[in-house]
């Protein structure tokens, strides 16, 4: 879809009253050899992109893909059996690994929604499927880091709203099963409790419904995958969801207004999804 | 007649002069999805809102005339008093919560928690309704005629549930009641004054069993 990045970049600034402390999105869009895996890095500091583009040109015996993008910058990595992702995670304990995968590419930012579109370009982006997120916090700091969407694992990702009233509890088990939560935000445990179900064998869906168990709080989530998206509400599904589907897309929000700024909107089906169900879009 | 255009003039300028001494007839265009437009309104007025609207649209409403053509966010003509506001698209959850009185009339869906606390709106529904509708309703009609989600009327009160498709589940003291000639009467006259065209026959009637209206602790495992 060519209009992807400004598509979610309207709906976004439509959605910044609701959400005006930050901004952020998942893209996914394949890179040209489906081989490569796509790093996303984020610094707080004015890195020395160069340098580690230099290191990593020397490691993996030739250049990696390389975009700068405001405070992030995309690394495009060979895979010819150089774990470059460990060797960042290892060497380079200043960065934050945002997101790794085949097609996904993560990019967030503290403050208005509005400010982040435009400091990261987001009419440049084209791709299969994104997703978005602007934040008003309630239950942690307003950082990047706090900020949205979750990484949950390779070409993975989670976006909330609501609040877990049990993620101090959980991030503890997380933890000690060995699960890297960075954070003391909320949402960040939901994102690392799927990454921890993954990693024991649950597919997205067997994990979804073990969190519906397991998670106590308010909460309606959006996962991106690799070509699709699921969304799950809770029981008692208090925090807003409305979805739109036509021929050639769905769309799914908070609020239908963010919706309304799509082409076609007018031929939507538009519904709301029901409480304590999982939906998917694209293969699970 | 008056025009607001929302992409043009602030929100408070449309409900200031909603509030003193409106015109006949008002238009809202580019509504945007914009939360509490036309709300507080206490005018034998006709409002016109050209699009989609946020959350609260209509709430409070007094004698007012409000039409949405578009879609409606969360809490549409909440605590209505009387008047009509008529959603042409699907309302979000709580649609007509708690109202007093009036009639709201939505030609699609409406979602959870549809007239839930209603006091005596009537409020009718061309598609489906979600779950935990008329949760703990007073007074009043909800009519749907399409289908009702999981526990409907939990905890009801005295208002008069009218399904024409199927329900999910009653919730706790809400039964299935007969449908006696007043009621029909009663269906007959909403359905008409809405523009629907089914017939009270298709219909059936759910209400409270009363027995959850004092704490009883033989009871304690249906609240």
């Amino acid at each position: 879809m060519d209009k992807l990045g400004a598509s979610l970049g309207a709906m976004l600034v439509q959605m910044s009253e609701r959400g005006p402390d930050s901004a952020g999105v998942a893209v996914y869009r394949a890179p040209p050899d489906d081989r490569r895996v796509k790093v996303s890095l984020y610094s707080p500091d004015d890195h020395p992109w160069e340098d580690l583009c230099n290191e990593l040109t020397e490691l993996c015996g030739e250049p990696p893909g390389f975009d700068r993008r405001a405070s992030h910058a995309l690394f495009e990595l060979p895979s010819n059996g150089f774990d470059a992702v460990a060797w960042i995670r290892e060497r380079h304990p200043e960065l934050r690994i945002m997101s790794v995968g085949n097609a996904i590419e993560i990019y967030k930012e503290k403050g208005p929604p509005e400010e982040f579109v435009r400091q990261f370009k987001l009419w440049e982006f084209s791709g299969t499927h994104a997703l978005g997120h602007t934040r008003m916090a309630t239950e942690s700091a307003v950082t990047t880091e706090h900020s949205h969407p979750f990484s949950t694992g390779e070409d993975l990702c989670l976006v909330h709203n609501g609040s877990f009233s049990n993620h101090n509890r959980l991030r503890g088990n997380l933890r000690r099963r060995g699960v890297d939560i960075r954070t003391d935000n909320d949402s960040e445990v939901a994102a690392g409790y799927l990454m921890w179900r993954l990693r024991e064998g649950d597919t997205l869906e067997q994990g979804l419904r073990r969190g519906l168990r397991d998670w106590d709080g308010f909460y309606t989530l959006a996962i991106g995958t690799a070509n699709g998206f699921a969304v799950l509400r809770d029981p008692i599904a208090c925090k807003p969801a409305v979805l739109a589907e036509t021929d050639d897309w769905v769309a799914m929000a908070s609020e239908f207004r963010a919706i309304a700024q799509l082409e076609g909107v007018e031929n939507a089906d538009v519904w709301e999804p029901a409480p304590a169900t999982v939906y998917f879009w694209g293969e699970n | 007649m008056n025009d607001f255009d929302l992409k043009r003039v602030p929100l408070r300028d449309l409900n200031a002069h909603l509030h003193n001494d409106p015109t006949d007839e008002v238009t809202v265009k580019n509504p945007g999805g914009r939360h509490a437009i036309a709300v507080g309104i206490d005018a034998a007025i006709d409002v016109t809102i050209d699009g989609h609207v946020g959350y609260y649209c209509g709430g409070m409403n007094k004698r007012a005339k409000i039409t949405v053509a578009g879609h409606a966010g969360p809490g549409v003509a909440e605590n209505m008093m009387s008047g009509r506001v008529r959603v042409k698209g699907n309302a979000s959850q709580y649609a007509g919560a708690s109202g007093r009185g009036g009639t709201l009339i939505v030609e699609g869906s409406a979602s959870a928690r549809c007239g839930i606390s209603m006091k005596g709106v009537d409020i009718v529904v061309a598609g489906d309704v979600g779950h935990m509708s008329a949760f703990m309703a007073q007074a009043g009609h909800l009519v749907v005629c399409g289908n009702a989600g999981q526990h409907l009327g939990d905890s009801l009160y005295e208002a008069v549930i009218f399904v024409r498709g199927q329900v999910g589940d009653l919730g706790a003291d809400c039964i299935e009641k007969e449908m006696t000639p007043t009621h029909r009467q009663t269906l007959s006259r909403l359905l008409e004054q809405s523009g629907f065209q089914h017939s009270p026959d298709e219909f059936r009637r759910y209400g409270s069993a009363r027995g959850l209206y004092h704490f009883d602790v033989d009871h304690a495992d249906a609240y």
